[in-house]
């Protein structure tokens, strides 16, 4: 059943939205008031990263680089060697995407402890079409030592995201994304860097999902529907859903307990299957805990234009999708 | 920074000169290495650090002290050599540049050397470091600020993009406190400058990025110090030096060649370097006396 401190009406219809990126621009203007060393630098896309939030308050900490996505990671670090704790912010196309080398150098490789916020990732950007999407960021970023990749599930979880990053002393990637998104967690959903959260928990689990980012509410749709029928004798499927929001550093003891519990894992992320956060999971697995997987995400393919519900479909992130792939995997075990 | 006498220009003179040898020296020892760039920029660091700079080699992390940010980290055997000049840490040290378990790193890591403003190599991204170093430090002290960022660029980095961004930025915000050192040697690795992608008018850019745009000549002692206290003087703009400078300057046969941009002498080129060294030292010397 799902966390008592999750937002309880998740499952209606009417769920309240609203999309992860207006979290980040809350927390970024608390983490600005809380602390007088947090600056904002952004490449032209202040207000549609919901940076002008900061940007109203702290003018004389807010930084207009234009569209130099290069310059702004490199300033950053810069401005961290001097003390500061700067959020640099763009879409997540080009900002870790643009930039990499950029934030490789300058930024983990310096130990600047620089917070790179990208926008607008995942096909459910929709209409700007594939260029616009971003579907290899985690890949990119989790990759490089030091840095720490946060994915939040919605804006609740970003604003507390941002505010934590804020405290750390190291480089931080938090993924946004642009839709209005279902707001699952409470004030009381307990956030903590590294720690993964148990979202929907059921008594004999046959199936976990792992799930990072928006999709985890399609993630646990999947599980209730489940756990109601469609087993073999009529009955429903067990199934566990894990929220993951930090892919590196890897909650690795949570994953493993929950692998160990039910002896199959899905993974559901809005991102490449190669290389995200199904391919840490693999790797932790693999390592520790052999286990049948199936993995949600986009498969080796660009997006491209349409509504997000049509790229969902199309792409096969939807919460059918999931069911069959639990299904899958059941299968296999 | 105060006034200079022909005795201490000379003195600078002589310290460019055994730098120098030190960089024969140490690249003879790692066997690999860039020889032409830090050569050529012997006498730029020894302005800096032995006249220019408020620094104290001992008390590497004090908080008021002028940042030097090396963006081309390839010319490092100049700065290391330069640093152990100055007192950062021992001379000897200087020999265990490119080895393993080495703080002198390949190219400058300051998590080996912690003493280091930023790590570089990659091209192009030091004046975007200088940039965001002046930007804050702009936040925190305004038009008080002493401090002094220095950003040294070579002058093939300006193929890139990323320098264009972060002059315009420099340019926009008015950073005072920021100068750039230009190493105009006319040289990359592929060949010269004007024949890989010319940058001339090179001046004119930087003028259009808003900057405020000297010229000099890079082994002149005299004009690197007075360039760098005329930049100062502007107090509306940030400051470019172009110094022009001859690729291995001091050694005649290496002198102008993009061939010794990315290799170390061997033996017998380290041997005839130095004696080449030697001789110009004694010359600087005996016009001294």
């Amino acid at each position: 059943m799902l966390n008592s401190n999750l937002n309880q009406k998740v499952f209606d219809t009417d769920v309240e939205q609203q999309p992860i990126r207006k979290g980040y621009g809350e927390g970024l203007l608390a983490a600005g008031e809380a602390d007088s060393q947090v600056v904002a630098l952004c490449a032209d896309l202040t207000e549609s990263t919901q940076t002008h939030l900061f940007a109203k308050k702290f003018p004389e900490r807010f930084i207009e680089v234009g569209v130099a996505e290069q310059n702004l990671a490199s300033v950053a670090s810069g401005m961290a060697a001097m003390g500061k704790i700067p959020f640099i912010t763009s879409y997540a196309m080009f900002s870790p995407g643009r930039n990499w080398e950029q934030i490789r150098t300058t930024i983990c490789y310096n130990n600047q402890p620089v917070k790179i916020a990208g926008s607008h990732a995942g096909i459910s950007v929709g209409p700007d079409g594939g260029t616009h999407q971003a579907v290899e960021d985690m890949a990119i970023t989790r990759v490089i030592p030091r840095m720490v990749v946060i994915s939040p599930c919605d804006s609740v979880e970003a604003k507390k995201a941002t505010v934590a990053a804020a405290k750390t002393d190291t480089p931080v990637y938090i993924r946004l994304a642009r839709e209005k998104t279902p707001i699952m967690t409470t004030e009381e959903t307990p956030f903590e860097i590294g720690k993964a959260e148990l979202f929907y928990e059921t008594k004999k689990p046959e199936v976990v999902i792992i799930s990072t980012g928006a999709l985890t509410h399609k993630a646990l749709v999947a599980a209730h529907e489940l756990g109601q029928a469609g087993g073999s004798n009529g009955a429903g499927i067990q199934v566990n859903v894990l929220n993951l929001s930090t892919i590196k550093p890897l909650d690795e003891a949570a994953i493993i307990k929950q692998a160990k519990l039910a002896g199959a894992v899905i993974t559901v992320e809005e991102h490449q299957i190669r290389g995200g956060m199904g391919s840490a999971v693999a790797e932790c697995l693999a390592k520790h805990v052999p286990t049948p997987m199936e993995f949600i995400g986009v498969d080796d393919q660009f997006g491209q234009s349409g509504k997000t519900d049509e790229l969902l479909e199309h792409y096969g992130m939807t919460v059918e999708a999931i069911k069959k792939a639990v299904k899958r995997v059941i299968e296999r075990k | 920074m105060p006034e200079i006498t022909d005795k201490e220009i000379k003195t600078l003179e002589i310290k460019a000169n055994e730098i120098r040898q030190s960089i024969i020296t140490m690249l003879l020892e790692a066997g690999s290495g860039h020889t032409a760039g830090p050569l050529g920029m012997a006498d730029v660091f020894t302005a800096l650090f032995f006249h220019i700079l408020n620094h104290n080699p001992k008390r590497p992390d004090w908080a008021d002290r002028d940042r030097v940010v090396l963006s081309n980290g390839h010319i490092c055997p100049v700065l290391y050599a330069t640093m152990a000049h100055a007192g950062y840490f021992p001379m000897e040290e200087l020999q265990t540049l490119r080895k393993f378990g080495s703080r002198l790193q390949g190219h400058p890591h300051r998590e080996y050397l912690t003493m280091l403003e930023t790590s570089s190599g990659p091209l192009a991204s030091g004046l975007s470091q200088a940039v965001g170093m002046a930007l804050a430090d702009k936040i925190d002290n305004g038009v008080e600020s002493h401090k002094t960022i220095y950003a040294l660029l070579s002058d093939g980095e300006h193929d890139s993009g990323q320098i264009w961004e972060a002059a315009m930025l420099a340019g926009k915000n008015r950073l005072r406190n920021l100068i750039a050192i230009v190493d105009r040697n006319n040289i990359q690795i592929d060949g010269f400058t004007e024949d890989i992608m010319p940058l001339e008018p090179l001046a004119d850019k930087w003028r259009a990025w808003n900057w405020h745009v000297q010229e000099i000549d890079g082994h002149n002692m005299e004009e690197i110090i007075d360039a760098v206290g005329k930049a100062k003087a502007v107090f509306e703009k940030p400051s470019v030096i172009i110094a022009r400078t001859i690729p291995g300057k001091g050694v005649p046969d290496f002198e102008r060649k993009f061939e010794w941009h990315g290799k170390p002498p061997n033996k017998e080129e380290a041997a005839m370097a130095l004696n080449a060294l030697r001789t110009l030292g004694g010359k600087i010397r005996s016009e001294h006396e």
